[in-house]
């Protein structure tokens, strides 16, 4: 949510074109604490699931807190991986707030337990994500896993019996949930919380997904037909700005923040231009670099790169290109379309006519930290092992030759 | 809520943090959750400016405002009395 305060009507450059040459700090950062997670999601966008050992330790994860401080970051939006498994989480989450850092963080709900409930409830710089992908534990777990619907219920009625009033239910949209987006909206009024809904993106494990969970056209006019008619009260993280090209812009900047005003750290310390951008061809570099965070998102040749001004392509000519901008850049990235030509989920069905006209391969996935055992694989046949009783004396040593005991006929 | 006037006395909320950029200055919230955006350096000088001991009027001469612009910050600073990003003192 964001109100801007003009000076006067004045042909001053528009906001916008600040924001697209870059800002002295981002507006706000993600920050992935761990690839370690208790889930496999089809749709990750980071392809988390084992920790990477090169992990930040607590004392790294502080000196970002102190430079972010530094920085003046006003808030990190902290996930993963689960960042709750991580052992030192609550101290890091403590650290930040203690530091003029406020903390949203995501979370299925594994560790939120009544004690912590109560904890995070009586801190008011931290909001809650709960995750959530089906408004019925049939829906959500065919993406989420099973038992993650009711891990996420768990926690949204503990947090709301502790009087967590910053509560979030975060929905990414899929073709199997826009049916359910009234459902999701009730079970965020009965705990209190506030919906968001965000994008389905093709990266991570999402690049495999993508194809059969992005929602249809019909469901993107649906979908924007709804966000339309309840404004600012469900957020979107300025997730959608695509469907711009539907009618009017919805509410938020409307515009890629990639590198401009929101970069991700990851759990190594590798600063990417956004959150569904993870792969090497959008690192800007690492905080463990002797000019730390602050130098990567000052000076890396990338970031420099994306605050340029962009030639818009072949989206140029088209007359909802101040609105949709083009769309997302990940998106476009890793379904091979060229970053200057219209997003794949374009409304007006250009990203599909490129789709179908590409021969571009794919771009391989750089880190992969899935669980080796998911998605779940068939289960190996089980075996009975018997011992078979010998029939006759056993093999003397001297016989210990490969055919020995064999029946020649 | 009342009209604010050059005589209208106004603080920075304690929870809001200023940050300048480029074109002016980010304001956050850590109360409401809400982001401002100062689209000058000049509003940024202005809301610098304001304090306890000072009217809105003290503050435009401070910030060198022109007359023909002072409206328009009376308008901007309503702005952000009304997403409590300023608060009024009583006078």
């Amino acid at each position: 949510m964001s109100t801007t305060v003009l000076d006067r009507p004045a042909p001053a450059p528009r906001l916008i074109d600040h924001f697209e040459s870059g800002l002295n700090s981002p507006i706000c950062l993600t920050w992935e604490l761990t690839y370690a997670c208790n889930l496999s999601c089809i749709h990750c966008l980071s392809a988390s699931g084992r920790r990477d050992p090169r992990e930040l330790s607590t004392d790294e994860c502080k000196a970002v807190i102190d430079e972010l401080q530094r920085m003046q970051v006003f808030y990190v939006n902290i996930g993963g991986g689960e960042p709750t498994v991580r052992s030192d989480f609550w101290e890091i989450v403590d650290y930040a707030t203690s530091h003029d850092i406020g903390v949203k963080f995501s979370t299925n709900g594994v560790r939120i337990t009544s004690e912590l409930a109560e904890k995070l409830a009586a801190n008011d710089y931290v909001d809650i994500q709960i995750s959530m992908d089906g408004a019925t534990a049939e829906v959500n777990d065919a993406i989420r896993g099973p038992g993650s619907f009711d891990l996420a219920i768990r926690a949204l009625e503990r947090l709301s019996a502790a009087g967590m009033t910053r509560l979030k239910l975060s929905v990414v949209c899929t073709r199997t949930n826009i049916g359910q987006l009234d459902q999701f909206k009730e079970i965020a009024d009965l705990y209190g919380a506030q919906l968001r809904l965000t994008r389905l993106r093709p990266a991570g494990r999402g690049a495999d997904s993508w194809h059969d969970l992005k929602p249809t056209q019909e469901q993107q006019r649906e979908l924007y037909q709804w966000l339309l008619a309840h404004g600012e009260e469900v957020l979107t993280g300025d997730s959608f700005f695509h469907l711009s090209a539907l009618g009017g812009s919805l509410p938020g900047l409307n515009l890629c923040g990639a590198g401009r005003v929101v970069c991700l750290i990851d759990p190594v310390g590798d600063v990417y231009a956004c959150p569904f951008a993870i792969h090497e061809e959008f690192l800007a570099g690492n905080i463990r670099g002797e000019g730390g965070f602050g130098e990567v998102w000052r000076e890396s040749e990338l970031f420099t790169r994306l605050r340029a001004p962009q030639t818009g392509g072949a989206c140029k000519s088209c007359a909802f290109f101040d609105t949709c901008r083009g769309g997302c850049m990940a998106a476009k990235f890793f379904t091979g379309l060229p970053l200057d030509g219209p997003d794949p989920e374009c409304v007006r069905g250009f990203g599909e006519d490129a789709l179908a006209d590409s021969t571009a391969e794919r771009p391989k996935p750089s880190g992969d930290h899935s669980h080796l055992t998911s998605p779940p694989r068939p289960r190996a046949v089980r075996l009975t092992l018997e011992m078979q009783r010998p029939t006759g004396p056993p093999v003397a040593a001297c016989d210990a030759s490969p055919l020995a005991g064999m029946q020649m006929n | 809520m009342t009209d604010i006037t050059p005589e209208s006395v106004l603080r920075l909320h304690d929870r809001v943090s200023v940050r300048p950029e480029p074109f002016g200055a980010l304001l956050y919230h850590f109360g409401t959750r809400r982001l401002s955006f100062l689209k000058s350096p000049s509003l940024l000088a202005v809301v610098d400016a304001l304090g306890e001991d000072r009217t809105v009027a003290d503050a435009l001469s401070i910030a060198d405002v022109p007359d023909a612009q002072r409206p328009a910050m009376i308008r901007a600073i309503t702005t952000l009395r009304d997403s409590e990003m300023l608060v009024e003192v009583a006078a």
